[in-house]
């Protein structure tokens, strides 16, 4: 189970710059356990740099970010997070299981099993369908199963409800509110309403 | 140990797929032997001439396969995201990265030293120097595999890599290539090669301890 009610990611004074456009500068924000950080914005407003820029993939321009008031790349941080970005991350020739073997043996054991996990995503009767098999709605799901077997306190979710449908967006949302719940944060970009009606969400304007 | 797993998990994961996508092992072997059986097509009835530029023709298309089969070494990963998930992990990036080379080698450098001895004999290559044919391409091929990695981690992000990926690998194939091809020309004669080997060995455990960190490093750039 979690236990990191001492977790915090801080960004300081953050800043982007693309191509010599000022996406964002002097970006400040505190995220705790139990909170959600909503992003938003247009298209091209940097919601996704910005999110690259808190996996590590891209150096900040400016300012830093601190995962339990350390750099993130002298932490625990790759420890306790874990990234569903615009592409799935799975392998379309291999199976269901197969990928979710492969993301367990990259990480830690979490809260779940895998066959707890894929009852949760309600991909249960596909553990052996090859995942090109799949529909975009059901990789995306697939996607999310490896948030849940594996150990992490902090979600990092670009666009996590694309291609899913109504019954699955709620889903998604139940899952994010058990793990605010539990003591995870998490960080995400939506253009859907979300609706997280018992947890602490900041927003974060990007224009 | 948990280290162990996902090194294993790596090299198991990219062996599956080379299953289920077999043109990815067969086609830099294909290429291997088509350019080796071409060679006594195109130079004609003189075996003499063949047997003398065998072990140079051995090489260069081992070399060449391994060019062509370079790209697939992280261009799947890359296209569908399992790169980024691979870098995310908290163990360190350079080993998972030399799982996957690992891999790729078994993949596409193991069949080549399989069907070389065949080739070689195909050729007129003398027996003496069948076994060390082999041992060079068994110390060399990883090298190959190793370097190339480099290469390839710093184009995959590029839509149009493959020339810049010939141009970075190619010299820094130049040293294997000339030991190796001088040993078994050597072996020929029934001259000592201690020495070509000896560099050989000592080139593989440099590339297999100084390659994978500048691969880490490259494909966290490729990736950004």
């Amino acid at each position: 189970m979690h236990n990191n009610l001492a977790s915090r990611l801080q960004g300081s004074d953050l800043s982007c710059v693309r191509d010599d456009r000022i996406l964002f500068e002097e970006l400040c924000f505190e995220l705790n356990s139990g909170q959600v950080l909503l992003l938003e914005g247009e298209n091209g407003s940097g919601k996704t740099s910005l999110l690259r820029i808190l996996c590590g993939f891209r150096e900040p321009d400016a300012g830093q970010v601190l995962w339990c008031g350390h750099a993130i790349n002298d932490s625990q941080y790759y420890d306790d997070m874990a990234y569903v970005g615009h592409l799935d991350g799975v392998k379309k020739e291999l199976t269901v299981l197969e990928n979710l073997k492969v993301s367990l043996a990259l990480g830690q054991r979490g809260q779940y099993s895998i066959a707890q996990a894929l009852l949760k995503v309600q991909l249960a009767d596909f553990e052996d369908a090859l995942v090109q098999s799949l529909s975009a709605g059901q990789k995306r799901r697939l996607s999310l199963a490896r948030l849940l077997i594996t150990h992490n306190t902090l979600w990092i979710l670009d666009e996590p409800f694309t291609s899913l449908d109504k019954q699955g967006i709620s889903l998604i949302e139940s899952l994010m509110t058990e793990h605010c719940k539990n003591g995870g944060m998490i960080i995400l970009t939506s253009h859907h309403d979300i609706a997280l009606p018992s947890v602490d969400v900041q927003r974060i304007l990007l224009s | 140990m948990a280290l162990f797993y996902a090194f294993i998990a790596i090299i198991r994961r990219d062996l599956l797929l080379a299953v289920r996508r077999r043109s990815e092992i067969a086609n830099p072997l294909l290429f291997f032997i088509l350019v080796i059986t071409l060679f006594p097509l195109g130079i004609g009835a003189q075996p003499h001439l063949l047997q003398a530029i065998a072990p140079g023709i051995i090489w260069v298309s081992a070399l060449l396969a391994a060019m062509l089969s370079l790209d697939s070494l992280f261009r799947s990963d890359f296209d569908d995201g399992s790169l980024e998930q691979i870098l995310l992990s908290p163990y360190p990036a350079s080993i998972l990265v030399l799982a996957k080379i690992i891999a790729h080698w078994l993949v596409t450098g193991l069949p080549l030293l399989i069907v070389a001895p065949l080739l070689a004999v195909f050729l007129g290559m003398p027996t003496q120097s069948l076994g060390v044919l082999l041992l060079t391409l068994l110390l060399g091929t990883p090298v190959l595999s190793l370097i190339g990695a480099i290469g390839v981690a710093l184009t995959v992000g590029l839509r149009r890599g493959g020339m810049i990926l010939s141009l970075l690998v190619l010299p820094l194939y130049v040293p294997v290539l000339i030991f190796a091809g001088n040993a078994v020309e050597m072996a020929g004669s029934g001259l000592p090669v201690d020495a070509q080997i000896n560099i050989l060995i000592s080139i593989l455990c440099l590339s297999l301890v100084l390659a994978p960190w500048p691969t880490a490093a490259a494909l966290k750039m490729s990736v950004n």
